[in-house]
């Protein structure tokens, strides 16, 4: 038995060496001097430590300078991408959440004519690939006179995603009904029972879909390449895309490119550190998209 | 799924609000904002989308209505047959790589700890930016600098293309969507292991069963709904591939990644030819549909033998 528990985890160790360790090589290549990349191939700490690669994409080095550090020169700023993104996440999650938990709350708890035919065509609605919908979204966006704007990029998930809507909904249907019964017959209307007294019930489910949500739409890439190219409304991963077309195809800039895709990793790294217990907890919910 | 469950009204012990049809007013005010945007990002998008497939129109000039013509060349579009023939070889590549390896990490994660640190670890490379796993791969599997090349050079192995090369391209990008999303399964995986009751295993302990037997003759059949969940969303998830091609190979070399995501992502927004993409992406959602119903029926996935 012994030896198995052995063989075990050293399969698990495997799996994560195997999960780390590229993660490691990106940030290893991004404090490496571009210059020194193809010599010291296989040192594991960069032997020719440096932060201009982050510099640079940062927009805080000169042109001679980036140049001279393996860029192409053209201009990079991921201080504001990296403002865009976090813009983009935090309204989008913000705004679905509260929209969609007033939904849930009505289909999970008022009576009106309906209600099962509305939750049966949201539900329904969780089939469609978001292929199918993008492109009229996208030419309603472009009629709309929206393209490269934030409201552009927000407008298709902000008010709701059905999934939200159903997730949000059958938690209510799960919450004990009794708090609410109680504040009624102290005369709470309708809004005050919801907002104070079912919301503040509902803090972790709230937590757990906006973390989901917020995760979906950092690594959102499609809707903001076509909606989001310009540098205003250009976001972390649409900008990490156009770098590496900007980088010469011969020789791409590895240093940069690294620099850059650390940076969209770091965010990610703090949410696991602050909310990784609940992320890893909570995932059994995520299975619909 | 329970969306057949009954959901009881509160306030019904409230008279001012029950007069007619009950809280209709109230629950329209609070369903407004979702309902214009359902009604707005879904359903419209939805209706034009099927009225677009009949035409043909490039964005710019009127949309001109040209009755099954899309349809009609889609079926001798010799690139449309081969895009859902690596589409569903990407999904292959990808169940047979992602659900054995899933397995065996939720497995021994099953049997071994109860870590969040080791969860939340492998849980990383799926929180991440598809872009960017993309672009890290493009450089860890580069063809010449790369470091598994450099890696295999180092070994006495042969090299390898990989996104450069037409018949190792797919498997690569397989590989990497692979990579990125096996934490994942195995987490989703690992909860579904964790509703089996302990009583089970101690059971099978008594009788002698050891953990290999135990896996194959009391988890596997067990994890069935699990199973057939993390399927179903696996397959829809593979059949949506865009961000690591759009990255790594374009659709290329020579076709060998264009799968039916990126196939009317070019026709739409590098042909403009919103018409005959409208007609892809409608039968791509018939044929998804379909797949899932086949799917939840063959694995009856809503029967546990858990009762």
């Amino acid at each position: 038995m012994r030896a198995g528990r052995i063989a075990a985890w050293t399969v698990m160790g495997l799996a994560v060496l195997v999960t780390v360790f590229p993660f490691y090589w990106m940030v290893r290549t991004a404090l490496t001097d571009a210059s020194h990349l193809f010599s010291d191939n296989f040192s594991l700490i960069p032997e020719h430590f440096t932060w201009a690669n982050f510099k640079r994409v940062l927009g805080l080095s000169t042109i001679t300078e980036a140049q001279a550090a393996g860029g192409s020169g053209a201009s990079l700023d991921f201080v504001l991408y990296l403002r865009n993104s976090i813009v983009y996440t935090a309204v989008v999650v913000v705004v679905q959440t509260l929209s969609c938990a007033m939904a849930g709350y009505a289909l999970a708890r008022l009576r009106f004519r309906g209600r099962e035919m509305v939750f049966a065509v949201f539900v329904s609605a969780l089939m469609i690939p978001p292929i199918f919908t993008l492109l009229p979204n996208f030419a309603l966006v472009r009629n709309l006179g929206l393209l490269n704007t934030f409201a552009g990029l927000v407008a298709p998930i902000l008010l709701m995603t059905p999934f939200t809507v159903f997730f949000l909904r059958q938690f209510f249907l799960s919450l004990p009904r009794e708090v609410e019964e109680a504040a009624v017959i102290d005369g709470a209307g309708l809004w005050s029972v919801f907002w104070r007294v079912a919301l503040p019930m509902s803090k972790g489910p709230l937590i757990t879909i906006a973390l989901i949500n917020g995760v979906w739409t950092w690594k959102d890439y499609l809707w903001p390449l076509l909606v989001g190219q310009e540098e205003d409304s250009r976001v972390l991963t649409v900008a990490l895309g156009v770098f590496l077309q900007q980088s010469p195809n011969a020789r791409p800039d590895w240093t940069g490119l690294m620099a850059g895709s650390t940076l969209s990793v770091i965010p990610v790294l703090l949410l696991l550190l602050v909310f990784g217990k609940r992320l890893a907890n909570s995932l059994q919910f995520t299975g619909i998209k | 799924m329970s969306a057949v469950t009954q959901a009881k009204p509160l306030f019904k012990t409230v008279r001012r609000h029950n007069a007619e049809g009950g809280q209709g007013w109230a629950a329209l005010l609070f369903l407004a904002p979702t309902l214009l945007g359902f009604a707005a990002f879904y359903i419209y998008p939805s209706v034009r989308g099927v009225w677009l497939s009949f035409t043909d129109w490039n964005l710019l000039s009127e949309p001109e209505f040209v009755g099954l013509g899309n349809y009609a060349e889609l079926a001798g579009d010799p690139l449309f047959w081969r895009s859902l023939l690596l589409t569903g070889y990407n999904t292959v590549l990808n169940l047979a790589g992602q659900l054995s390896l899933a397995l065996l990490v939720a497995a021994l994660m099953h049997r071994l700890t109860k870590s969040v640190v080791l969860r939340a670890t492998l849980l990383l490379p799926w929180l991440v930016p598809n872009v960017a796993t993309a672009l890290l791969w493009l450089w860890l599997l580069d063809a010449n600098l790369g470091f598994v090349n450099q890696l295999l050079d180092a070994m006495g192995l042969p090299t390898h293309g990989f996104f450069n090369s037409p018949g190792e391209a797919m498997p690569s990008i397989a590989a990497v969507t692979t990579w990125a999303s096996v934490g994942y399964v195995a987490l989703l995986l690992y909860a579904g292991m964790l509703q089996i009751p302990e009583q089970v295993y101690e059971a099978a302990a008594m009788d002698g069963a050891g953990e290999v037997r135990t896996f194959f003759r009391i988890t596997l059949p067990l994890l069935r709904p699990v199973l057939a969940l993390v399927l179903v969303v696996s397959v829809i998830g593979c059949f949506q591939i865009f961000d690591t091609i759009a990255v790594t190979t374009k659709g290329g070399p020579i076709n060998a990644t264009k799968v039916i995501y990126y196939y009317i992502y070019q026709e739409a927004f590098t042909h403009f030819r919103m018409g005959y993409a409208a007609a892809m992406a409608l039968t791509l959602v018939l044929i998804m549909g379909a797949l899932t119903y086949l799917q939840m029926r063959l694995m009856r996935a809503s029967n546990s033998d858990l009762g």
